[in-house]
């Protein structure tokens, strides 16, 4: 009898220490992924850059040689220009990146994510971006003052349809 | 030069050798230190690392029926996940909440059993030669399971699915597949659509019923395979999982929202142990732990290449095609076809040599392969060519002859289990084999009823963990009278001992064989039909679940 209710006891006691670490490691330690003091700015988009050549229109000689269904007059080489990125932060340069266009033909869309811990604050903002290499400077810049709180996720996002960056 | 490079290659595998028998010597030290505690407590029928395999199975069921039943409420919106886990958790605390609960401690403990069952039998070098398929099969499931319990935190979209997501999203971007980044897809409240959650449900539901299929692949060259663990270790399991889910629910972790980062989480570890590294190394590190990791695991059996003996081989002349050996066989290596000899037979026994691993239960259940034939040469219809029943038989005699007094022992033994070096003794004869299974209870007649010794003694793995994986049951089951070939009547069973013991168990087995020897001395020498057994040593409670260890250790 006492070895029976030893044995059950022993059981008892697997059973609790079993069931004590599956509670205990399903939720603890805690884990600090990010500063509570600190906000976060990320930077993401994804855009064509400008095609890498000018369209040419095809010659009235040189349309007679195609086949009939395949007579387009204007002709565009297929890869795109890198997207070139800059992000300056109280006139700091905090990220700057020529981001190439995706795909095998390069003919894809340039993306980015990337993510800067800052301390809360004002800041003034800065973003650049060039995408076509026949244009020798930046053709999208905007600046902002900006305030971010503990923990705030900041976007820095573009849309070439929507007029440039856009500030989330 | 080649001389050379043989040499050096041979050198290189004798490390690699010596490093691996060290490391699995140290392992299964650990090993057998907390399954002797659990031998105590729960007896070597029920000893949960006895049942690694079969638990996972098990938690995979405990999990599914929680799920179904928590996928009856679930929403598959941004704002109806969180609110109908939430109501689940608070308002249907009864039910929902113990379901939510038992839903991730039994995934969480599927892990822990699944992690121990890889670590067991790579300790007891139980994956490589024939075994390989069961071992990879088994590292590519671990990715499912993974897969399966990370996508279930996803769903239910408080601050550590917020933290998973973003973290997964981040990782997989390392890798240069994607077109677009995926954490585009989290990188503020407006970019979550509900669509999101109808997808991540039909995931959480498709990987793991691929996880199922896995498992299911993963026992499928294994006949006989375990996939249920004793009732009494599901009945404790689920107990212990049900008074903690209702003791300390599983909660979530405030509602998800994008727009702010994630700052302290309280990870499940056993799930996302590996993420606080993509944050503190780097994605690439983390894959390659997780890539690495896997492909070494998945070449491990080949580092180095286990041979195995000889495999076993059919004499056509004395296979009568009855199945047995077919039936037994714990790997499948034996198949049964249709005969092709002429002989009066539907059909033939075959051996697959890429299967076998020469273990010779095979041997052990050929009704053929018994020492009582003399008219012709002993050959058994499936023999082993390394230890053949003719040697076994000769062996036999070797080993008794010698033996002395009223109370000489015979005692059979398996050479994965524990050594038997130091009990042969005077009276003590000792005979190796390679599964206590590959002995026909033809020899245990043959010894007794001819005078060869006064009793025999089986000696096998702990019940439960046969090496060979079915050897002890089997065995068992032969001397019942349950399973051909049957131990003969005429043998008394007072004067068999079977002794299922681990390897730590090497002091309970002498004071086994002490007593059990006593007991032949106050028996006197076996007389035909003059030593009938008592009532309470029958056959089926000789070799059932006995308290007295003078017969059986288990």
């Amino acid at each position: 009898m006492l070895k029976k209710i030893m044995r059950y006891s022993g059981q008892g006691l697997f059973y609790g220490l079993f069931v004590s670490v599956i509670g205990y490691f399903s939720v603890a330690p805690a884990y600090v992924h990010f500063p509570a003091d600190q906000a976060l700015i990320k930077v993401s988009f994804s855009h064509a850059g400008q095609p890498l050549e000018e369209c040419r229109v095809r010659t009235a000689e040189e349309l007679e040689k195609l086949p009939p269904n395949m007579r387009v007059p204007v002709v565009c080489g297929r890869e795109r220009s890198p997207v070139k990125f800059e992000l300056e932060l109280d006139g700091e340069l905090l990220y700057r990146a020529e981001l190439p266009p995706a795909g095998l033909s390069r003919d894809g869309a340039s993306t980015v994510y990337q993510r800067f811990a800052v301390p809360a604050g004002r800041y003034r903002l800065r973003t650049r971006l060039n995408d076509s290499v026949r244009v020798p400077d930046f053709n999208y810049t905007q600046e902002t003052d900006v305030t971010v709180v503990p923990g705030q996720v900041f976007v820095v996002d573009f849309n070439a349809h929507t007029g440039g960056f856009v500030f989330k | 030069m080649l001389r050379y490079l043989v040499a050096q290659s041979g050198d290189e595998i004798f490390r690699r050798r010596a490093l691996l028998k060290t490391i699995q010597r140290s392992g299964r030290l650990a090993f057998t230190l907390v399954e002797h505690a659990f031998d105590h407590a729960f007896g070597p029928r029920i000893n949960p690392f006895y049942h690694l395999g079969a638990l996972s199975f098990f938690f995979f069921w405990v999990v599914t029926a929680s799920g179904i039943y928590l996928f009856i409420f679930f929403e598959t919106s941004i704002e109806g996940a969180y609110r109908s886990v939430e109501y689940l958790t608070h308002e249907q605390w009864y039910l929902g909440s113990v379901a939510r609960s038992l839903h991730r401690y039994a995934s969480d403990a599927m892990v822990i059993v699944v992690l121990l069952h890889l670590a067991r039998e790579f300790v007891l070098d139980r994956y490589r030669g024939v075994r390989w398929y069961a071992w990879i099969t088994g590292v590519l499931l671990l990715w499912f399971l993974y897969a399966s319990g990370i996508g279930g935190y996803w769903l239910v979209w408080d601050r550590l699915a917020q933290y998973i997501a973003v973290v997964t999203a981040e990782w997989f971007d390392w890798l240069p597949i994607f077109g677009e980044p995926m954490a585009r897809n989290f990188l503020n409240n407006a970019a979550v659509s509900d669509r999101f959650f109808s997808l991540l449900s039909f995931l959480h539901i498709g990987i793991p019923l691929f996880l199922l299929l896995g498992m299911w692949i993963h026992i499928l060259r294994i006949s006989v395979a375990k996939t249920n663990p004793p009732r009494a270790i599901m009945i404790g399991t689920l107990l212990a999982l049900t008074v903690l889910s209702a003791l300390y629910p599983a909660l979530s972790q405030g509602p998800a929202d994008l727009d702010t980062v994630v700052s302290v989480v309280r990870p499940d570890w056993f799930y996302l142990a590996l993420y606080p590294l993509i944050d503190v190394w780097s994605p690439g590190v983390a894959w390659g732990i997780a890539g690495g990791g896997t492909l070494l695991l998945m070449i491990l059996p080949w580092l180095p290449r286990r041979r195995e003996a000889a495999a076993a081989v059919v004499s056509l002349p004395n296979c009568n095609g009855c199945g047995r050996c077919f039936a037994d066989c714990p790997y499948s290596a034996v198949i049964m076809l249709p005969r092709t000899d002429g002989l009066p037979y539907d059909s033939q026994a075959s051996v697959n040599p890429d299967l076998c691993t020469a273990c010779g239960i095979c041997v052990g259940a050929c009704p053929t392969a018994t020492p009582f034939r003399r008219k012709t040469e002993l050959i058994a219809g499936i023999d082993m060519p390394l230890l053949a029943i003719r040697t076994i038989r000769e062996k036999t005699l070797t080993a008794t002859t010698k033996l002395e007094g009223q109370d000489r022992v015979l005692v059979y033994g398996c050479q994965p289990g524990i050594d038997l070096t130091g009990l042969a003794q005077k009276g003590v004869g000792v005979l190796t084999l390679p599964c206590v299974a590959a002995l026909t209870p033809s020899f245990i007649d043959f010894v007794i009823t001819r005078h060869h010794a006064d009793g025999v003694m089986l000696v096998g793995c702990a019940a439960g963990d046969c090496y060979h994986r079915l050897g002890v049951d089997w065995t068992e089951q032969r001397l019942a009278g349950q399973r051909d070939p049957y131990l003969r009547g005429r043998v008394p069973r007072e004067r068999i001992a079977t002794a299922w013991v681990a390897p730590s168990g090497a002091k309970r087995l002498t004071q086994a064989l002490d007593a059990f020897r006593s007991r032949l001395r106050d028996m006197g020498p076996y007389q035909k039909g003059g030593s009938l057994p008592p009532p309470s040593a029958s056959p089926s409670s000789n070799h059932g679940e006995v308290s007295d260890a003078a017969y059986r250790l288990g």
